[in-house]
């Protein structure tokens, strides 16, 4: 009975607990969310106050948000510059860890290792020099850009499909030779089907880094195309005068893709990050 | 191992295989990198104007008033509270929520959903927050570089703590259920079996889990701009917003600025060597036993 009893209190105990932390988390997004339909004087005076009659503005800081930022070209760009980038790091990373891995000499193990050094170095390291560069070379526009991600997303994915690439038995290649399989033709068929787990770990971790990241693209493509996190900054950093309504809107705008993209893989999601940590 | 034939690919696939993103990497990474390091030594505006000047931006990099010094003393403290909080509070966590109870799979898609939102986004969901809950006393996060502190203390605990978490429970998961089963045999108490199991067994994830949340600390930057931007004045910066303000915020001294992110980058790189000590360590031990 009292063994009963004592487990009925720790399992009260684990839910109350664990139930206010999950409060906690939610909290935040709640409140963001309600304060988007206040207008802004009411949000700046009662943050927490739920919108009521004389606060609440409908849809309005919305169509501000959205109007003075050009939310959904930045959404647009967004969704591009990650979808491409994502696509050609996959593919061209993992062509070039095969081929460092079945190439072994000084020269391939060299580049390995600068693929290597290139995840330590921080962004602050090349942010001036990066996009002078890309202006010079003119990959200052949303295709370019998807090569200096590539660049620059290599050293991660170079180094995750490495350590996966490594373990293919060399048997199964040289019966596809045998078989009369070209290079070209033996990794498309054999080799990137075997890497396919890998790929989804390199994929979602470069997607996460890619569509919320700030200080690259506005260095490099910030003038003339505003990704998502641009435009939230550019809103609140811009000229003019502050219109916290508006960001609310934005705010919310800018976090239901990601929630809803959550919602739907998340087991991959919490997979490929878990996996990615293990190996980074 | 060897046994590869020595010309496995004809050199034409080099091509095809390696040279897109060595391109990329060259032009993204590898040129930038030395020209930075080279630029470092210079004073210039654009990167083709180099004028050789020796130390000389290092040595007023680390002068007084140029906000270095500060930055890096209000980060490296910054990541030590921030790796503290976060792992511990993650660590316990990840033991509440793998022993089976119903519901435990919401709360971890709960507590890791904000792993997922931009450090700019974050950045300004905390500046409401907290500004709503400063507003009582009058006053808002730009009014006290300590505000800021503990603003980004609490952001950086909101958004890391579901990220650790995961990779704790992976491995307490990891403990073979033998070794449970024969400690509680043999009559373990809660806190034994946390000393000498639980920990013992999972050393690897958190060797992962301290590195990670000092990396992500130290290199904070999105979340710094949007919560505080430095505010106020340069106060609240750490080092990378330091040295962002340092290259944008006045021409003339896009050398300093370089100068800054080399040594930067070299504490960083130290960092990830113990780290790479560390790891190889724990392998090696392992091995032992």
């Amino acid at each position: 009975m009292t063994v009963k009893l004592k487990k009925t209190v720790l399992n009260i105990l684990f839910y109350t607990v664990v139930t206010m932390l999950a409060a906690v988390f939610i909290a935040p997004i709640i409140i963001v969310l309600y304060n988007s339909f206040k207008g802004r004087l009411y949000i700046s005076s009662s943050p927490f106050s739920l919108p009521g009659a004389e606060s609440f503005l409908g849809i309005q800081n919305y169509i501000t948000g959205i109007n003075r930022t050009g939310f959904f070209k930045a959404f647009g760009y967004s969704l591009f510059i990650t979808v491409a980038s994502v696509f050609v790091i996959v593919l061209f990373c993992s062509m070039a860890a095969w081929y460092l891995v079945r190439q072994r000499g000084k020269l391939t193990n060299g580049i390995y290792y600068a693929f290597i050094f290139s995840m330590i170095v921080p962004f602050q390291m090349v942010m001036f020099t990066m996009s002078k560069v890309a202006n010079i070379i003119s990959l200052d526009n949303p295709l370019g850009i998807v090569v200096i991600y590539l660049g620059f997303g290599s050293g991660l994915s170079v180094f995750m499909f490495y350590g996966f690439a490594k373990s293919i038995p060399m048997e199964i290649e040289e019966a596809a030779t045998i078989d009369g399989c070209g290079p070209v033709s033996m990794f498309f068929k054999v080799i990137l089907p075997m890497l396919r787990p890998m790929a989804t770990t390199v994929a979602i971790l470069n997607a996460m880094w890619i569509w919320n990241d700030y200080l690259l693209p506005y260095l490099v493509i910030g003038n003339n195309y505003r990704t998502i996190p641009i435009a939230v900054q550019y809103l609140e950093g811009g000229y003019g005068s502050r219109d916290i309504g508006a960001l609310m809107a934005l705010l919310v705008i800018s976090i239901i893709p990601i929630i809803v993209f959550y919602l739907v893989s998340q087991k991959q999601i919490i997979k490929g990050v878990a996996a990615g940590a293990v190996k980074g | 191992m060897g046994k590869h034939p020595k010309n496995y690919f004809p050199k034409k696939y080099f091509l095809i295989f390696l040279l897109p993103t060595l391109v990329a990497f060259a032009v993204s990474f590898v040129i930038p990198f030395l020209l930075g390091i080279y630029l470092s030594f210079t004073e210039f505006t654009t990167v083709t104007n180099g004028r050789w000047v020796g130390i000389q931006n290092y040595i007023y990099a680390f002068s007084e008033g140029r906000g270095f010094i500060d930055a890096l003393l209000f980060t490296v403290r910054f990541t030590i509270v921030s790796t503290v909080t976060v792992n511990v509070i993650a660590f316990f966590l990840a033991l509440a929520l793998t022993r089976g109870k119903r519901g435990t799979n919401f709360f971890r898609t709960v507590f890791f959903m904000p792993n997922l939102i931009g450090g700019i986004v974050l950045g300004y969901i905390w500046q409401l927050i907290i500004n709503g809950v400063l507003s009582y006393f009058g006053v808002d996060i730009t009014y006290s570089a300590e505000y800021g502190f503990w603003g980004l203390i609490i952001l950086t605990n909101w958004q890391l703590i579901g990220y650790m978490m995961v990779i704790y429970i992976a491995g307490i998961n990891n403990i073979p259920d033998e070794i449970v089963e024969a400690a509680k045999i043999d009559g373990a108490s809660p806190i034994g079996m946390l000393r000498y199991i639980t920990i013992p067994t999972v050393m690897p994830s958190v060797t992962i889990c301290l590195f990670l949340t000092i990396t992500n600390s130290f290199k904070m930057f999105d979340q710094n701009l949007a919560l505080t931007g430095g505010a106020p004045g340069r106060e609240s910066s750490m080092l990378a917003l330091d040295i962002y303000k340092t290259f944008y915020g006045r021409v003339g001294e896009e050398g300093v600025g370089q100068a800054k992110a080399v040594v930067f980058s070299v504490i960083v790189a130290l960092i990830a060597f113990l780290q790479l000590r560390l790891t190889d360590r724990n392998k090696k031990d392992g091995k032992k036993k």
